[in-house]
């Protein structure tokens, strides 16, 4: 008995470094959206975007609102090349300046 | 409160506006309408046809407008990282364009579309409004989020036009004398301001 039950795990090892090989490669670096600073939106605005939009909870919009304010510009969003843009073309829409590219740090 | 929105029991907004004030915003409303433009089809070869219009692609060049340029920025172009080299200039441009080709049709009628429902509901005030001088505008909250986006769009416009780009240049026009030409858009500006503000606070999530 005992023997047969140590023989099952040995088993189950090499069937994981099989999935491994043929797991993804590597993930494609992932894109950002970044929203810049710009004099004319106003504070409570791009907060209501970011709530509204991404449905992000009021404390993180905030925060994020005032980083473009302050830092001039936020990363609010992250994911693959065809989600950025459409959430550009979304922060265009609601009139605020973003841009999207590759998140080289 | 004049100049200011209020929410409504039940959902949406209402501010009082006199006369004066419901054909500012009517005829700033018109001139970004104008401004857009008409839709991509309407002048092309097959207008009307929804399949078209469905299909046609938008330009791939930024608008010459200062204004339009604001309103429908580059995608591909982030100010605070300069292109390395020429070759990777070259490649934002491209993609920029790109972006522009298969979104910028739907981003002006999107704009337009909330202009035009600014425009519909002040017709609609003016009418109740005639021999009265006023009259007190009631915004369901569908009618609330295209009047903020055209709210937001005229504000961009008109910021454009007075050459806001940084917060100083916001701060000093509040000082101007009352003899700067300037004086009447900063006025309406500021007040747009004022009226974006108060809604937004009615639409608080």
């Amino acid at each position: 008995m005992g023997r047969v039950t140590a023989a099952a795990p040995i088993e189950i090892e090499k069937t994981e470094q099989a999935e491994e090989v043929f797991a993804v490669p590597e993930p494609d670096v992932p894109w950002v959206t970044i929203v810049h600073n710009d004099p004319v939106n106003l504070m409570s605005y791009v907060t209501y975007v970011f709530q509204t939009y991404f449905g992000y909870p009021k404390d993180k919009a905030t925060k994020l609102m005032l980083d473009v304010h302050h830092k001039g510009r936020a990363v609010v969003s992250s994911g693959t090349r065809e989600e950025m843009e459409r959430d550009v073309q979304a922060m265009h829409g609601y009139g605020l300046w973003a841009t999207l590219q590759q998140d080289r740090k | 409160m004049p100049g200011t929105f209020e929410p409504l029991p039940g959902g949406g907004a209402a501010v009082a506006l006199d006369d004066v004030e419901i054909s500012i915003i009517r005829s700033l409303a018109v001139q970004l309408l104008e401004l857009i433009g008409p839709g991509p089809a309407e002048d092309a070869p097959g207008a009307g046809d929804p399949l078209a219009e469905l299909f046609a692609e938008g330009p791939s060049e930024p608008p010459s407008d200062p204004v339009l340029r604001r309103l429908f920025p580059d995608a591909y172009s982030d100010p605070a990282r300069p292109p390395a080299d020429e070759a990777e200039a070259d490649e934002r441009r491209a993609h920029s364009a790109e972006f522009r080709r298969f979104t910028e049709n739907d981003l002006r009628a999107g704009k337009r579309e909330n202009a035009l429902a600014v425009i519909r509901s002040l017709n609609a005030l003016a009418a109740a409004s005639a021999g009265e001088g006023g009259a007190v505008l009631k915004l369901s909250p569908e009618e609330s989020r295209h009047w903020l986006g055209a709210l937001n769009d005229l504000r961009l416009a008109i910021g454009s036009r007075l050459e806001i780009t940084d917060e100083d240049d916001a701060d000093s026009l509040y000082g101007l004398p009352d003899e700067d030409p300037r004086k009447p858009m900063v006025m309406a500006y500021l007040w747009l301001g004022g009226l974006q503000e108060t809604l937004v606070s009615t639409l608080m999530p």
